[in-house]
């Protein structure tokens, strides 16, 4: 036996591996089956910073919102059997959305396993249709091969989430700790190698493309490819739209920017993907929000997609280039054979459709007349300028979402924090505190409905205690508003289980010692949006916007992309 | 609704979960298992996994490509019964009574190839291996003369005409790919 190798637990191990792997913050919530853990954590705490959440969904978003700026893994440390399962909708989240997310559970010691055991349940089972990898851990001596596999795979390609379960018995059992990284599997090919000539294929079709149109998905932002991506953009002159995710890879004021894409997308790219003869996808996944009936969507045209996950390719639409890859190596490859050249008159074709779009929408909402009530649209612009371009902003899900992306200007790359492919209402106020956090230097606002807010709600406490500088603005309407909106459109206006009664929102961030003012017209708005941007500590501006708001432009669920609601009657 | 039968073949690390992994799959695009049968391949330590679904090839495609994907799989591909070499095994039970009064049992035995592998005082074991319709039709004769006690069919277990597998080559090639 080699005696040079010290002997420590498995607790330790687990601790070392992760500084090794480059972590040094936590988001968890600690239980009976982990408290060995965090016991050996109480030595570490100079090294690992834990971030005490108050509910374990919330040490997953907040995991989520620190990947999503920062680039790097998320990592979420919880207890057994209830403390695992709070954890599913936010990995469930972070397999839509791709973020790099490890979650490590506590699990009862592994001679009771399939026992029922207190707080015993059944992770993997559960947590395998929902994440990259699921893994559990019995022995010591997997411990430093689990967690290091479970960095590279949460990371590498397209990241996601990985679920670590840890049995008891191998926390308190001692290894001989060497840290040792993993950086391949056999089975698993993380980054596609390149077809030569699907990039030749890409390059002549919009070499010869009279109205291309680019899609920039989250890809571009998660390889790290906005460079690139302007490379491309710029030297065959192609404007482009982006997913929701897709957001900031783009700053708002670029040339080439034509906006958002989607149900509550801007009108001109919309439309514009159906009259284009080149549609060019990039790191994006054709989801349905994103397409409208498939039937309707970008028949007239070719259709090339840049992908590093070949399940995607095919997959909701028909292909006629694939380009599989990291988009960091597969646009330069295919700029390198690009001609320059210049689509004027298709660019400044989109002209009309964004004017039209600001006459019978964007203006109503941002400059409404003085005697309407606050509009959703309006609270988010003037914050948007007051907060300047460097600023992150992070939504919920609902109206205060689709105001926030539409609304909120973007100066720099991962500036947008917001759960787009599961939808999860109580995602904002966790994901916020996780992006400040991942990025101290950076004001981050938070949009969030009174229905979104009190899901997750008792994560104030962990603002408090944390001490974090995040700026919260309820858009509050006294309805679960999506769902109203779509009762009022499309369900006669039944308002089934929509309207909430709220409590004082402006109390119970006092409550939390967290400033907090309530405001229900423009003066009192411009003051208080003052007032939260001159402090340096959190504050909650709960402003109470019209009742019946309503987001548009919209493109009804199951309708054609172009077949798109302006709302001109209803607001006038 | 234009739909065939597929098996897919699938080689996979042995590791614990593996195939929940892939039924979760199948159940998502709401695709029944037809058979199913798995073993140890020619290399150690990697399992293969032979699965017949009816399905269109649009999804199977798309099924494929998620199975794939998974971090332990090491290859999932598809084909169609006109590619492969398959069979299954099948195993009838019959009471030893019945069967020994039962006249033309030579010539039933030739004509399916089958073989007793079991004779007792209660109960005679007969095998026969072939295809679904094969076995099934054995079955169905013997059930309408002397009845089947019991009666089991394996999942398929399917071979490629088109080439060698040569798993051992495609193994080296990923771990070249792994290492950079």
């Amino acid at each position: 036996m080699d005696n040079t190798k010290e002997k420590i637990t498995g607790s330790e191990a687990l601790l070392r591996t992760l500084i090794a792997e480059g972590v040094d913050t936590i988001f968890g919530y600690p239980g009976g089956q982990v408290i060995p853990l965090y016991d050996c954590l109480y030595d570490y705490s100079d090294r690992l910073r834990h971030i005490l959440v108050r509910h374990e969904q919330g040490a997953t978003h907040a995991a989520q919102g620190y990947a999503r700026v920062s680039g790097k893994v998320g990592v979420a440390l919880v207890t057994s059997g209830p403390g695992a399962t709070n954890t599913i909708t936010g990995i469930a989240d972070a397999l839509m959305d791709s973020t790099p997310m490890v979650v490590i559970t506590g699990q009862v010691p592994s001679a009771l396993l399939g026992s029922d055991a207190f707080q015993e349940v059944d992770v993997i089972g559960i947590a395998q249709p929902i994440t990259k990898w699921a893994f559990q851990i019995r022995k010591p001596e997997e411990i430093v091969w689990a967690i290091s596999r479970a960095f590279y795979i949460a990371s590498t390609g397209r990241p996601g989430p990985v679920v670590i379960d840890f049995a008891k018995d191998a926390q308190v059992g001692t290894v001989e700790y060497e840290y040792k990284k993993v950086n391949n599997i056999r089975s698993y090919q993380p980054i596609p190698v390149i077809d030569p000539e699907s990039i030749a294929a890409a390059a002549e079709l919009i070499n010869n493309a009279a109205k291309p149109f680019a899609l920039v998905g989250q890809g571009v932002i998660l390889g790290g490819a906005e460079k690139e991506l302007f490379a491309f953009l710029e030297k065959a002159d192609i404007p482009a739209a982006s997913t929701v995710l897709g957001l900031s890879a783009m700053p708002t004021d670029y040339r080439l920017n034509k906006g958002m894409l989607g149900m509550h997308g801007n009108v001109a790219p919309n439309r514009k993907t159906n009259e284009c003869d080149v549609l060019i996808a990039i790191g994006m996944r054709f989801d349905d929000r994103v397409t409208g009936n498939l039937e309707y969507y970008a028949r007239q045209a070719k259709i090339i997609h840049f992908d590093i996950d070949l399940s995607e390719i095919g997959k909701n639409v028909p292909t006629d280039i694939p380009v599989l890859g990291d988009a960091k190596e597969t646009l330069p490859a295919v700029t390198a054979l690009l001609r320059p050249s210049v689509h004027t008159e298709w660019i400044a074709s989109f002209a009309s459709d964004e004017q039209e779009e600001y006459e019978k929408v964007i203006n109503k909402e941002i400059h409404p007349s003085a005697d309407r009530p606050l509009q959703m649209g309006e609270v988010v612009d003037k914050i948007a300028k007051a907060s300047g371009t460097d600023a992150v902003l992070v939504t919920d899900v609902g109206q205060n979402q689709m105001m926030g992306v539409r609304y909120f200007q973007y100066g720099r790359t991962r500036s947008v924090v917001t759960s787009g492919g599961l939808g999860t209402m109580g995602y904002g106020l966790p994901a916020a505190i996780g992006a400040k956090i991942g990025a101290p230097e950076r004001t981050v606002c938070l949009f969030t409905g009174d229905g979104g807010l009190q899901m997750t709600i008792q994560e104030l406490g962990t603002i408090m205690q944390e001490k974090l500088n995040l700026k919260i603005i309820v858009l509050n309407n006294h309805y679960l508003g999506m769902v109203r909106q779509w009762q009022e459109l499309f369900f006669d206006k039944r308002y089934s289980a929509t309207t909430m009664e709220n409590p004082d929102f402006t109390a119970i961030g006092e409550a939390y010692r967290i400033q907090s003012r309530t405001v229900g017209n423009r003066e009192e708005l411009d003051e208080a949006i003052a007032e939260m941007f001159a402090g340096e500590d959190a504050y909650m501006l709960v402003a109470d916007v019209e009742t019946h708001g309503m987001v548009y432009p919209m493109v009804p669920a199951g309708a054609a992309i172009t077949n798109i609601i302006m709302g001109e009657e209803s607001h006038e | 609704m234009n739909k065939k039968l597929y098996t897919v073949i699938i080689f996979s690390e042995n590791t614990v979960g593996l195939l929940n992994q892939i039924t979760i799959i199948f159940t998502r695009r709401q695709l029944n298992i037809e058979t199913l049968s798995v073993s140890p391949s020619a290399i150690k330590g990697i399992h293969k996994f032979t699965i017949t679904t009816w399905a269109e090839k649009d999804m199977m495609n798309k099924v494929v490509k998620q199975i794939d994907k998974r971090v332990d799989i090491l290859k999932a591909y598809y084909n169609t019964d006109e590619d492969l070499v398959h069979q299954e095994i099948a195993l009838y039970k019959l009471s030893t009574d019945l069967f020994v009064k039962m006249k033309g049992v030579e010539d039933l035995i030739r004509k399916y190839n089958a073989r007793v592998l079991e004779m007792n005082e209660d109960c005679i074991v007969l095998e026969k291996s072939g295809h679904y319709a094969e076995t099934q039709a054995l079955f169905e004769e013997l059930s309408h003369s002397i009845g089947v006690l019991q009666f089991i069919r394996s999942g398929r277990v399917a071979i490629t005409k088109s080439k060698v597998e040569r798993l051992s080559d495609m193994l080296t090639e990923m771990e070249k790919k792994a290492n950079g």
